[in-house]
Parts: C-alpha cells; sequence; structure tokens
C-alpha cells in the first residue's frame, strides 16, 4: 500500500535560551499512520508535537504537512487538532457546545454541525451526555469529549498530548483500545507522544524515540524493542541486561564478540566501526532457566526473586555479572527456584544486541 | 469550643461597632433632625431632609418637584458606571498582556500597577489637572489640533481622573483571573480554529467573568462617592453625591440634608453589593 506523506520534519531545532529542547530532528510520517513520539520528560516530544499544531516555532528547519509549508501558518489555520494533556474542555460549554466550537469557527452551518455533533458523541458512546457541562464528567469521560472535538473538525492529523497519563490503570488500557480502534476507523494520521514505552509499543504503527533532543531510533515497535540502535534506546524500552564486551571482529552488521563470562559468539551489532570495547543488550526474558537453558550456557546462583503475577524476575548472579532474568510463570513452578539455588542459564546469540559502549 | 469561637470575633465586632455601626446610627439620626439655625443640626425629628431631594418650596410655599438633585444623583451614577465600563475595556487587554508574560515581568508589572497607591491621591489628581490644563502636553496638544478652551472642569475631565484613579482596582482582580485560566484552553480555541478575537470573546471573556465583575463593584461603589476628582478636575462646576454632600456639611452647613443624601448614597452601594453578593452565592451553588 503506497501512502502519502502527512508530516515531514526537516532538520528541526528548538532551542529555549540556552537550553537545546531539539537537536536536528528529521523524520516523515506517513498517511493513515498511528506515529508515536515516545522518550523520557524533557526530551522534547511535546515540543515537537506543539510544533505541528502551532503553538511553538521552530529555532531551525522546517515542518510541512501535505506537501505545505506551515512554518508561518498560525495555529488557528492549520488543519491538524490536538487532545490536550489536560484535556482543555471549555468549562463554561457544554460537551455539545465544545465539539461544536471548532465547527463554528470553520463556517459550518447549523443543521451541519448538528449532525456532526451527534456523530461525534455517538463514536465516543457519550450521546446521552450532550447538554452537560465538563465538571459533571468523570476523567474518562472528558477524555472522550476531548477527543470527539478534536475530531469533529476532520482534521487531517490528530495530534494527543499525552491524554492516557490522568487515567487510572484499568482505564488506561481500555481507552488504548479505543484510541486504536478510532484511528483504524477515521483513517487520520495520529501523532501520540508518550512517556510510557507499553503505551507505546501496543498501539503504535511506527515509534520515534526521542532522547536528549535528537531522534534516537524510528521504527516499528519490534525494531524498537528487539533491534535498538542504540544503549539510550535498548535502556529506555523495556528492561533489559547490559554487559561489557570485547568485540574482535567486525563483519557487516555481525560481530565476533568475547565476554568476560568467558563465552565467545556472532551477535547483530548496530553503530560499531571496528573491533575493541562494546555493550551487549540482553533481554531478560530472552534468557533460559535450568531445562529451559539453550545455547550459551552458564551457570549462576540466584541473589533474588520477585513474584510479578505472570512473570517472576530472578536476580542471577554469574562470574561477577548480574543478570535480571524473567520467566513467566506458565505453570506455577517459578516457586522451585530458590534464593541461594544454583542455575544454568543460557541465552542464544540471537537475543543479544551489540552496541557501542 | 463554639463558644470559645464566639469570643474570638469579641474584637472585630468592638471594632465593627464603634467604627462602623455607631457613626452610621449618628449619621442616620442627623438624617432626621432638623437643621440648626447657625450650622450642625438639632435634635428634633424632622425628615425634610429627604423630601428636600426630590422637592423645594416655591416663593409662595408650594412644594415643587425640582430634578436637581435627582441630576446630580444621575451624574453620579452615569460617571461612576462610564467610568467601570472604562476601565472594564481598557484592564482586559492590560491584564492579559500582564498575566501571559513570564513570572519575572509579570511580578514587576503587577507592581508597577499598584505604583501609583504608593502617592497620595490628591497629588495624583493634581497631576492631572497640571496635564489636562493649559500648559500640560495634553493640553497643548488640544491646542494644537484646533480645540478651544481647556479641557478641564468638564465631565470628560472627571471621567478622565476617576478612570486613571480606579483602574488599578479593576486589573487586579481581572489579572487574577485571567492567570487562573488554563493556558491551554486558549491554546484550545486556537487550536479549533479560533481567531484571537474569537478566543478572546468566547474563551477568555465568559471565563474571566468573575473577576471583572469583582473589579466592577471595587471600581463602582468608590466612583460613587468620588470627591476629589469632581471638585478638582470638574472645578466643583459638575457637582456629584461625594461633592454634594462635603458642601453640605462644609458651606452650606445642612448637616441634615448632607446626612440624608449620604445615606442614599449608601443605599445605592448596598444595591450593588446586594446584587454581587447574589451573583456569587448563585453561582457557588451551581458549582
Amino acid at each position: 500500500m503506497t501512502r502519502g506523506k502527512a508530516v515531514e520534519v526537516f532538520n528541526v531545532s528548538k532551542r529555549f535560551g540556552d537550553y537545546q529542547a531539539l537537536d536536528h530532528v528529521d523524520f516523515t510520517i506517513q498517511e493513515n499512520e498511528f506515529f508515536t513520539l515516545l522518550g523520557p520528560s524533557g526530551c522534547g516530544k511535546t515540543t515537537l508535537l506543539r510544533m505541528i499544531a502551532g503553538f511553538e516555532t521552530p529555532s531551525e528547519g522546517a515542518i510541512v504537512l501535505f506537501g505545505q509549508e506551515i512554518d508561518r501558518l498560525p495555529a488557528h489555520k492549520r488543519h491538524v487538532n490536538t487532545v490536550f494533556q489536560s484535556y482543555a474542555l471549555f468549562p463554561h460549554m457544554t460537551l455539545a457546545q465544545n465539539i461544536a466550537f471548532g465547527l463554528e469557527n470553520l463556517g459550518w452551518d447549523k443543521p451541519r454541525r448538528e449532525v456532526r455533533v451527534a456523530e461525534m458523541l455517538e463514536l465516543v458512546h457519550m450521546t446521552a451526555f450532550a447538554s452537560r457541562r465538563p465538571d459533571q464528567l468523570s476523567g474518562g469521560q472528558r477524555q472522550r469529549i476531548a477527543l470527539a472535538r478534536a475530531l469533529a473538525p476532520e482534521p487531517k492529523v490528530l495530534l494527543l498530548d499525552e491524554p492516557l497519563s490522568a487515567l487510572d490503570l484499568k482505564l488506561r488500557q481500555a481507552m488504548r483500545d479505543e484510541l486504536r480502534a478510532l484511528q483504524r476507523q477515521t483513517g487520520i494520521t495520529f501523532i501520540f507522544v508518550t512517556h510510557d514505552q507499553k503505551e507505546a509499543l501496543d498501539m503504535s504503527d511506527r515509534i520515534c524515540v526521542l532522547g536528549q533532543g535528537r531522534v534516537q531510533q524510528i521504527g516499528t515497535p519490534a525494531e524498537i524493542y528487539e533491534e535498538p540502535e542504540n544503549r539510550f534506546v535498548a535502556d529506555f524500552i523495556g528492561e533489559t541486561n547490559f554487559l561489557d564486551a570485547e568485540v574482535i571482529a567486525l563483519d557487516g552488521a555481525r560481530a565476533r564478540i568475547r565476554t568476560p563470562l568467558g563465552l565467545e559468539f556472532d551477535a547483530a551489532q548496530k553503530g560499531l566501526s571496528g573491533p575493541g570495547p562494546a555493550t551487549l543488550s540482553l533481554r531478560p526474558e530472552k534468557i533460559g532457566l535450568q531445562e529451559q537453558a539453550t545455547g550459551n550456557v552458564l551457570t549462576g546462583t540466584i541473589r533474588s526473586r520477585n513474584y510479578m503475577g505472570g512473570y517472576t524476575h530472578f536476580v542471577v548472579e554469574t562470574g561477577g555479572a548480574s543478570l535480571r532474568v524473567s520467566r513467566r510463570n506458565a505453570v506455577s513452578q517459578a516457586e522451585s527456584y530458590a534464593v541461594g539455588q544454583e542455575v544454568r542459564l543460557g541465552f542464544r546469540d540471537e537475543s543479544v544486541r551489540v552496541l557501542a559502549r | 469550643m463554639r463558644g470559645a469561637r464566639i469570643w474570638g470575633l469579641v474584637p472585630a465586632w468592638v471594632l465593627m461597632l464603634a467604627t462602623l455601626m455607631v457613626p452610621l446610627l449618628i449619621v442616620a439620626a442627623v438624617s432626621v433632625a432638623e437643621r440648626g439655625s447657625y450650622g450642625g443640626f438639632a435634635w428634633d425629628f424632622n425628615p425634610l431632609s429627604y423630601r428636600e431631594i426630590l422637592f423645594s418650596e416655591d416663593w409662595d410655599g408650594n412644594l415643587v418637584f425640582d430634578p436637581k438633585y435627582l441630576a446630580i444623583i444621575g451624574r453620579t451614577l452615569l460617571l461612576a458606571g462610564a467610568t467601570t465600563l472604562i476601565c472594564m475595556a481598557l484592564a482586559l487587554p492590560v491584564a492579559y498582556v500582564i498575566a501571559t508574560r513570564p513570572p519575572k515581568t509579570k511580578a514587576l508589572l503587577i507592581y508597577l500597577v499598584t505604583l501609583p497607591f504608593w502617592v497620595s491621591m490628591i497629588v495624583r489628581v493634581y497631576a492631572w489637572l497640571i496635564i489636562l490644563g493649559s500648559e500640560g502636553f495634553v493640553g497643548r496638544f488640544w491646542h494644537w489640533i484646533g480645540g478651544e478652551g481647556t479641557l478641564l472642569f468638564t465631565p470628560g475631565a472627571m471621567l478622565v481622573g476617576m478612570v486613571y484613579s480606579y483602574i488599578p482596582l479593576m486589573v487586579l482582580p481581572v489579572f487574577a483571573a485571567i492567570e487562573k485560566l488554563d493556558p491551554a484552553l486558549l491554546e484550545a480555541g486556537a487550536d479549533l480554529y479560533g481567531s484571537r478575537w474569537t478566543t478572546a470573546r468566547r474563551v477568555i471573556l465568559p471565563l474571566t467573568w468573575p473577576g471583572l465583575a469583582a473589579g466592577a463593584v471595587l471600581v463602582f461603589v468608590p466612583a460613587l462617592g468620588t470627591v476629589l476628582e469632581p471638585m478638582l478636575l470638574g472645578g466643583g462646576k459638575q457637582m456629584m453625591m461625594g461633592t454634594l454632600i462635603q458642601t453640605q456639611f462644609g458651606g452650606a452647613r445642612n448637616w441634615p440634608f448632607g446626612a440624608a443624601v449620604a445615606l442614599v448614597l449608601m443605599a445605592m452601594v448596598v444595591i450593588v453589593l446586594v446584587i454581587n453578593a447574589r451573583r456569587s452565592i448563585r453561582k457557588e451553588a451551581r458549582a
């Protein structure tokens, strides 16, 4: 399927005084894509979103929306809508008036507005609440109305600024599914800002990981998780074990490595230019214990055990390194490994990612 | 416990009683007393002062309706009302600009708004006497564009002085109301295709209404009783209720009539305050 370009960010930088919020950020978002800007707080993700909305201007670079450069276009002339983190519903208006606000400003006539408002209320299952005011709603309901209000004017791009962060856990999960479904249903490009990697992995077509104002990696959730391109991404997304190692030979994307644990094997690498010191990233769930220990096998001692419900997390000490190991509680045998017990652990070559130190 | 709480209020009650209720009762008593032969008053019950507000005796001793004091009341209401409206219109953009500055600039600007309070009111009104006078820059400009006579001693001069004197009382509550607004609401206005003007009219204005109402009371009430501006800038030619009361107690030495006008003025103030109180009670009930 060929898709047009919805948003192109060309080499955008933003400085606030001495503070470099964004440093030469460059990427393209496709039409009809659920695109997530993911990063820790202060990474510049919200600043980037606000630039697309028109609330901030880039210090350098350009933003292009459906082929049109929008840097000089004020916010109220950009055909994008925002779901604000605080929802920013107008407290003095009913929900129907809130949803109709954008349509009025676009000059829609009354009958058309009414049809659209009813449609939107139905879309978010809030029809019965049309004449209520925002302060009479729960957090989740406000969230829905904020969505309806932003979707009503049929924006080309919907911007979502951490919209789920104010909701409790259960509701957040439900809203994730709803948001994803809404995006598929409407076919609108969603740009979703979050610091929550689980949200990002769950919902996105593609994720852009931002750190220290720079793009760290752009890719599908699986690429981001399985093939992190640098230490920052491997560390920020999910849990991982970092191990110091020595690259003894390099052949394109493969590296021959030797670890202080005494193992020598080939693994996928990224960002290395030649032999020398490197870092290994090895996800806790990719290490097998006892009978599941295959590939490179070591022995170690269990130092701690944390029961997490679906998983049990172990810390295993082996040859001076502590490895975090996560084991799915498929059968309730996780209990059977006790703290202090000697275990075999193993991982396969393909589970290891070699990164620049 | 309950008793202790009541006793704690005693100082406040004593203060209110001694400085407000007792003087008020004295004024009320004076307003229905007889005018003294040599000024002051005599303790004879006589509600004639109130009649005098609306009627006067002609040469033959007949009562005729005389609107001269009603005109003063009307002028007072008009000037106070105009002052309030102009203050609102000027304070909104000023308060908006201040509220949207960075914190340090904001503190400085608010300090500047309150700066005039550091100088005596009389001095400040005198300053306008000079500015508007034929040697002042506004007066000179007036002559330069071909204006005739003087700008002073007109209702316009009074209005300028009153707006100047009372506008900080409007800026501060409006500023507080705008500052409380979630900036995201203004962004939402723009995000949903509202121009600056639309956002100001449909989002900022309705949400700062409580601040404007509070400012209106703070400006309108003292503006009703204003004395300095009509005396100095109005040249005493345009009598207002404040100056009327002042002359009755002073030059005219008609204390009962002065007291009666003072009570009418107070009644007007109380009406404004009651309306405002009802409004805020309704609002509390809704919230």
